[in-house]
């Protein structure tokens, strides 16, 4: 990936496919094992941390002329530490039922490794459309991976999809639906499969297709 | 001295049968070894030729479902098998070790008969796929395969994994039971068990191939005859298993069966003999197999008198295997002069 090469819109792709931060850097796994149980999960757990990275890059890209070298971790830990609360806050107000279900994992995102190391690697040292590009192609890398997952535990494990029924009734009444997805082994096992396929992909390119 | 006047090494002798199968690629001799003939494909034919009383009893006691499901796991392991080597580019001769063929039917043993078969089929699949295709192929797994299959069938499919069919020479006409309880379940709620007779025979409910502790004891005296399996898994897992049960029924004679049921019940006799005396998860060093017999069979029965599941071969198996590489520390032995200092 070229941080300070290419245009906004390669920094923005490189977010959602070549660096995607699950799939490729392995960054943020609390967030992507715990909470891909269900579509909605994950939709709302990316929408969250989306809307702290996005934040987050625009505060410090903005500040960046003004933080003194070796405070700069604080002032990032504050910068998204007062985003999380708000997305917390925002989600105990609007939506309280997935908060709850989200639990611990939604005051996390202040910890989450992939939105420090885009203030550390972008937005202390580029410009605030640069970082903003950034932000988003990473937020929306980290979604869709979260969704990706969501999607096979949900409808492996209980036959819906954003609760919607896709499978027949029979498929769940009679057991048949696969129990071990809902629970933190299919996260593993999911993840494990999707990555392993997505290294493949890239091996195939890294090589010119010759696998 | 010019390399002329080195008389040539003596060529390794071939001898009459030297190379099992086609590996001469790794044959490195120096002193006349002798060559057992013993390759990989031998010994799982001798597993499944110790097993074959089992799966005619199998079928004796469930039917076409014996036959059903044996052939759904198999079709898992074998197609996976495939669809790996592929995968990785290898060439498909690892089909032809019958190791897979082993992990199938071992599996196929240890599930409930009445299973649908394609839940088969996924354990199958699940058992070489993650437990031996992603570490590598055979001999790199760190689990054995069978029960990393049985394990994510138990985890997936919860309810169809403890319903236990009533075997068809049980049944009774007239009678629309066609569940029942295995032996230990019902020991474990303080029920009434089978003559003991009926439960070292294994005509009782339970997994597939399992009941019989009798015909499992024959193949895998035969296999520790034949030296496919060592004896000392088998010896710790039967001495730790009669140990704690009897000192488990000393002490409270109502609560808790003795060392003669727990030995024959489950799949404890099978597990011993045939799970694990696998040569892959095992630890090599001869103190070292006896110790994971011994950790199975504690293990075993730490399940079975304390855990909420009736039957624990499957986990003592697993987490046994889970401690082998350092079950190997502990008892590499001390070369002749003592410890080297740490590498």
């Amino acid at each position: 990936m070229a941080d300070g090469n290419g245009s906004n819109f390669d920094q923005f792709a490189a977010g959602v496919f070549s660096n995607n931060p699950v799939l490729v850097q392995l960054l943020g796994m609390c967030p992507t094992l715990a909470v891909t149980n269900s579509v909605e999960n994950a939709l709302v757990m990316g929408a969250a941390v989306t809307f702290v990275v996005v934040m987050s890059n625009l505060i410090t890209s903005l500040l960046r002329n003004l933080i003194q070298p070796h405070v700069r971790i604080l002032i990032f830990t504050l910068t998204i530490a007062t985003f999380v609360t708000i997305a917390d806050m925002a989600l105990r107000a609007y939506m309280f039922d997935v908060s709850k279900k989200l639990g611990a994992f939604v005051p996390l995102i202040i910890v989450n490794c992939i939105i420090i190391c885009r203030a550390e690697v972008v937005a202390i040292k580029c410009s605030v459309s640069r970082s903003l590009a950034d932000a988003f192609g990473m937020g929306l890398g980290f979604t869709m991976a979260l969704t990706i997952l969501g999607i096979v535990r949900e409808i492996l494990g209980a036959g819906t999809l954003l609760k919607q029924p896709v499978l027949p009734a029979a498929f769940v009444e009679n057991g048949h639906n696969w129990v071990i997805m809902i629970l933190p082994p299919g996260a593993f096992l999911t993840l494990g499969v999707v990555v392993g396929v997505v290294n493949h992909l890239r091996s195939r390119k890294a090589t010119g297709g010759v696998a | 001295m010019s390399d002329a006047e080195i008389p040539p090494l003596p060529e390794a002798t071939p001898a009459a049968k030297p190379v099992p199968e086609s590996r001469s690629e790794f044959l490195v001799t120096s002193a006349p070894h002798l060559a057992a003939g013993v390759s990989t494909r031998r010994v799982m034919f001798e597993v499944v030729l110790a097993m074959v009383p089992l799966f005619v009893f199998a079928v004796y006691m469930h039917h076409a479902r014996a036959v059903v499901l044996t052939a759904a796991t198999l079709a898992g392991c074998l197609l996976t098998e495939v669809l790996a080597n592929a995968i990785r580019g290898r060439s498909q001769a690892s089909l032809s070790d019958g190791s897979a063929v082993v992990t199938g039917v071992i599996l196929a043993f240890s599930l409930p008969p009445s299973l649908p078969p394609y839940m088969a089929f996924i354990g199958g699949v699940v058992a070489i796929a993650l437990a031996k295709a992603v570490f590598g192929g055979l001999g790199q797994n760190l689990f054995n395969p069978a029960m990393v299959g049985r394990a994510f069938l138990m985890v997936c499919f919860p309810a169809a994994m403890v319903t236990w069919a009533v075997p068809v020479p049980l049944q009774e006409i007239g009678v629309d039971a066609t569940t029942m309880a295995t032996p230990l379940y019902a020991a474990a709620r303080n029920e009434a068990i089978p003559a003991m007779s009926d439960l070292f025979v294994g005509t009782v409910g339970g997994s597939l191939g399992e009941t019989s502790a009798l015909l499992a004891l024959i193949g895998g005296l035969y296999l520790v005859m034949r030296r496919i399996a060592d004896w000392r898994q088998p010896l710790g897992v039967l001495a730790a298993v009669a140990i704690f049960a009897a000192i488990a029924h000393r002490v409270n004679p109502a609560e808790y069966e003795g060392p003669l049921f727990h030995l024959s019940s489950g799949a404890l006799m099978f597990g011993a003999f045939f799970i694990a005396t696998d040569y892959v998860g095992a630890p090599i060093t001869p103190r070292g197999r006896l110790i994971f017999g011994f950790g199975v069979g504690v293990l075993v029965m730490v399940i079975r008198v304390f855990g909420a599941y009736p039957e624990g071969v499957m986990f003592a198996i697993l987490i046994m295997n889970a401690l082998t590489p350092l079950i190997e520390r502990w008892t590499t032995p001390v070369p002749f002069g003592g410890h080297v200092a740490a590498a």
